[in-house]
């Protein structure tokens, strides 16, 4: 017997029975002899709970938790303890998608609750359930602009993150359509530089802020200029900067979409974390995804069921807007507990201190003299500087502290070679910050 | 009156919910950002940590999960969660990594992705696979992705059409477009299985591949599996396996030895990682030898006893930001080490066993389209005597009012009153003999008392809803639903 099977051997003769066969086997009388698997999978055997449980320790003790001081897409921001505790519970937990709208009241009205924060953060019209990721949710934002202008052709900031510019290369070259960078000035989006390159051929602009740097682009008449090409403007970024950056909305986005990792989600190498995607009303109906919507019951009461579904897979099969079907719900319910606790102030002040420690350790690491800033732009908790320093020696430096900060960029681009980032959310105490300073200090 | 509050009307101004700590450098401010700044707050709740928790406790309650009761969502295997990979997922160091961190400092996250996809290597018959696709219909587009690529890289620019059975899961078509190819479906024969004279028709050099679930999404094996991958190899197609049941294969056949070039195996079904609600899943994607290096970046390597990250130029290029569903990956390796390859030898059994003991004890009262034995999920085709012309629906809702999950309805599209039932092996038989029960129950009713099943279901958190209002009134936040109030519409 297994503790996950409960089938006995009386059980299985009293089924069996039934099913006048005298072995399990019969059942697979349609497989052809040669496919059947003649032998145990050449894997360990089984372990008890206790021995799992050790073996994933060894194999966690050859990790080393550092002090975080970089970003670079993942933010270590604090997560309240309430969040823990609802998203564990087995309602939210072992429950699928919201097919039975009857017994999933719980996942919808969390759904709906979700797509009202981010609206309001993003200051569009309205939000998707979620994406995977925040590069994923940057691609399919890309084929949307291509199916609601009819174009071909997606202009992309350099000034990204490397990791979303190479899916949504994917994306597009797979889909059969075109890409071209537009090149950065002093760290941001260069907005002359682009207006050269509109043309009839440009579905849209995908643009990151804060961007790749961690800095603060300023897109004053960005949206004028795309609409009156008739492209489609889209504003990539971190969710949690939205609670006191400038709106996609008010800089005349057509597209929000970016990660919600920020708003509390444990690193987690990576994963999961969710995407987030908004748009105007106008285009819901070319938006992936699903979508939640109040409704009422038989008996006036409020509901709330998956709506608008006609775009989507299961129905639509190869003229679907997207293959997405369900995604990350539970980093749904993730974001929306974090923002409810947090709430409209707490957003504001997450921020804030973000941004006091980060630009406390911008200041000082500049009054070292070994640490300049090539793009003297605002920024909020994540900044990119250049070194005197030899970055393995930094590295090497931070590391034999406990640390992981001045992160190199020269992996992702040569032109990026002598840049290092740094990013410093409300967790890091003036005593980290200060030992992180004395160990750059010491070095020469 | 059940409780029925959204988290914006329990707000009030200035109430809070969280603690941080004081400012450390009062002297710099956020509002030197100026004009950068949002002009108006968000409009986000102000609940005390009390009623946050009150609130979504409340609401948690009107879901039904696994440990709820019964769920057998076809399609779907909902078999239960181990507890051990939850606290496994949380309580090590994994959470806490950055995946930039120095690679001599994530020696043991690269060497757990490293020894699952091996694991599912074994289990499946490939030689490899990534785990930085996201989710099923993730895996798919990427499996795609490296079918056009493998094609491309020969200079074979012809092959852009993928063969699809009608009975295929919707995903299936929506993937192939979204790589860039063409669909084309071809009609299942009528035992809901491959039709090998309508795939001979439709094989040229203009075939890129076939995706093909097995079983099918009928619950039945495609027996001319052989036939079916030589034909399509001969065309100089590749196989796709959509590994969405691969729960009944455990134990008994691996998809590479049927043939199968490239698959997806969604954990959060064969691996038991819980569903979430909808996500996070897992996707990963595994090829046969010479696929590999197709496979997409970055990739996670071994050199001896030491694990390092690479990137491939002949790869795809990069479906996703850094390693996929990192957590939910741990999850399954621990219910693979948990299990060993003695258990995981029962699991494809068992769920086939408990499947065909509902289709034996069910197809009295419920009309059973196809006659050969299931797999792990059994297709009914609507009630077998049924004067009051009660449709699945009705049956799949009254199910809810005695505590279970309804089973998939109206898929397959093959048959017009589809019930799709999926029991895992999960499930004992006494929970087995009371859904028969019930279902039996529930038949009995039709004749009798057919107003309450088209009425069900009654003891719920709410009664059938008003999909077409929704659909027409697009309500989709709450400052639309506050609006729409306004209008007193």
């Amino acid at each position: 017997m297994f503790k996950y099977f409960p089938h006995t051997k009386q059980d299985i003769e009293l089924m069996l029975k039934e099913l006048n066969i005298s072995s399990i086997d019969e059942l697979f009388a349609a497989v052809p002899k040669e496919v059947l698997l003649d032998h145990e999978y050449d894997l360990p055997s089984e372990m008890s709970e206790m021995e799992v449980r050790n073996y994933l320790k060894t194999l966690s003790d050859k990790n080393q938790e550092l002090l975080i001081f970089s970003g670079l897409g993942l933010y270590d921001h604090y997560t309240p303890s309430v969040i823990d505790a609802i998203t564990s519970r087995q309602e939210f937990l072992t429950s699928y998608t919201p097919y039975q709208p009857e017994v999933s009241q719980g996942t919808l009205q969390y759904i709906f609750e979700y797509q009202s924060m981010i609206q309001s953060l993003t200051g569009l019209d309205v939000s998707n359930a979620s994406m995977y990721d925040g590069t994923t949710a940057a691609a399919e934002a890309c084929f949307m602009a291509c199916s609601i202008s009819r174009r071909n052709k997606i202009l992309i900031s350099s000034t990204m993150h490397p990791s979303a510019i190479q899916v949504i290369k994917t994306y597009l070259r797979f889909k059969g359509h075109e890409f071209e960078m537009v090149p950065a000035k002093d760290g941001v989006l260069d907005q002359d530089a682009l207006s050269g390159m509109l043309d009839k051929e440009v579905a849209g602009l995908i643009v990151q802020n804060p961007n790749f740097f961690g800095l603060i682009e300023s897109y004053d008449g960005l949206a004028d200029l795309l609409h009156e090409n008739k492209s489609i403007f889209i504003q990539h970024g971190d969710i949690s900067a939205l609670g006191v950056l400038k709106t996609p909305g008010e800089n005349g986005a057509d597209i929000a979409c970016g990660d919600c990792q920020s708003l509390g989600m444990p690193l987690s190498f990576g994963g999961p974390t969710i995407g987030y995607l908004a748009t105007i009303k106008k285009h819901v109906r070319k938006m992936p995804g699903r979508i939640c919507g109040y409704t009422t019951d038989t008996f006036g009461n409020r509901a709330f069921v998956l709506t608008l579904q006609a775009r989507e897979q299961h129905i639509r099969r190869a003229k679907a807007n997207s293959n997405i079907c369900s995604n990350q719900s539970l980093l749904v319910l993730y974001s929306t507990v974090y923002l409810s606790i947090m709430g409209k102030q707490g957003i504001k002040e997450v921020n804030s201190l973000s941004y006091q420690n980060a630009h406390y350790l911008y200041d000082q690491l500049l009054k070292t003299k070994k640490f300049f800033d090539p793009f003297q732009q605002p920024f909020l908790k994540e900044f990119t500087l250049e070194t005197t320093l030899s970055h393995d020696l930094i590295k090497e430096a931070l590391l034999a502290n406990g640390i992981f900060g001045g992160f190199s960029l020269s992996g992702f681009s040569d032109d990026y070679e002598n840049l290092i980032n740094f990013a410093v959310t409300e967790k890091r105490t003036k005593a980290e910050i200060d030992k992180l300073l004395s160990v750059l200090e010491g070095l020469s | 009156m059940k409780y029925d509050k959204l988290i914006f009307e329990l707000s009030s101004p200035g109430r809070v919910g969280y603690s941080l700590p004081k400012p450390q450098y009062p002297k710099y401010s956020i509002s030197d950002l100026q004009n950068h700044l949002r002009t108006t707050d968000a409009v986000l709740p102000e609940v005390s940590e009390l009623d946050c928790v009150r609130h979504y406790t409340n609401i948690s309650h009107k879901n039904h999960g696994v440990e709820t009761g019964f769920y057998p969502l076809g399609s779907c295997t909902m078999k239960y969660n181990p507890k051990i990979n939850e606290e496994i997922a949380k309580t090590f160091s994994f959470p806490r990594l950055h995946p930039y961190q120095p690679v001599s400092t994530i020696q043991g996250a690269l060497r757990m992705y490293h020894e699952l996809q091996d694991s599912l290597a074994k289990i499946s018959g490939l030689s490899e696979f990534t785990l930085n696709s996201y989710a099923g219909a993730h895996g798919e587009l990427v499996g795609l992705m490296i079918m056009k690529q493998y094609h491309h890289f020969n200079k074979d620019f012809m092959r852009n059409k993928v063969i699809i059975p009608d009975s295929a899961h919707g995903t299936n078509p929506a993937s192939t477009t979204v790589s860039g190819m063409e669909v084309i479906e071809i009609e299942s024969n009528d035992q809901g299985m491959v039709d090998l004279d309508a795939l001979k028709a439709v094989l040229s050099d203009e075939i890129a591949g076939m995706m093909l679930t097995n079983p099918n999404t009928l619950g039945i094996f495609e027996k001319d599996i052989q036939e079916i991958t030589r034909l399509v190899h001969e065309a100089g197609g590749l196989m796709y396996y959509d590994g969405a049941n691969l729960n009944a294969m455990l134990g008994k056949v691996r998809p590479g030895d049927m043939g199968f070039d490239i698959m997806h195996i969604n954990l959060h079904k064969t691996f038991s990682t819980p569903h979430g609600g909808g996500g996070p899943g897992s996707g990963p994607v595994g090829v046969k030898d010479f696929l590999v290096k197709f496979l997409p970046n970055p990739t996670i390597k071994k050199l001896d006893d030491y694990y390092y990250i690479s990137n491939e130029a002949d790869a795809i290029g990069q479906i996703s930001g850094f390693f996929g569903n990192y957590l939910v990956e741990l999850r399954a390796y621990s219910y693979i080490l948990n299990l060993g390859k003695e258990n995981l030898m029962n699991v494809g059994p068992y769920s086939v066993l408990n499947a065909n003991y509902i289709r034996e004890k069910l197809r009295k009262n419920y009309e059973l389209p196809i006659q050969d034995f299931c797999m792990h999920e059994v297709v009914f085709d609507g009630l077998k005597h049924n004067p009051n012309e009660i449709r699945t629906l009705d049956v799949a809702k009254r199910l809810l009012d005695y505590g279970m999950h309804a089973p998939t309805i109206y898929f397959p599209l093959l048959f017009h009153q589809s019930i799709m039932i999926e029991p895992t092996e999960t499930e004992s038989l006494q929970t087995i003999d009371h859904f028969i029960e019930t279902m039996n129950q529930i038949a009995e009713e039709a004749k009798t008392d057919p107003d309450t099943l088209r009425n069900a279901p009654l003891t719920t958190p709410i009664s059938r809803t008003d999909e077409v209002f929704a659909a027409k009134q697009m309500i989709f936040t709450y400052k639309d639903y506050l609006e729409y109030i306004e209008r007193g519409e």
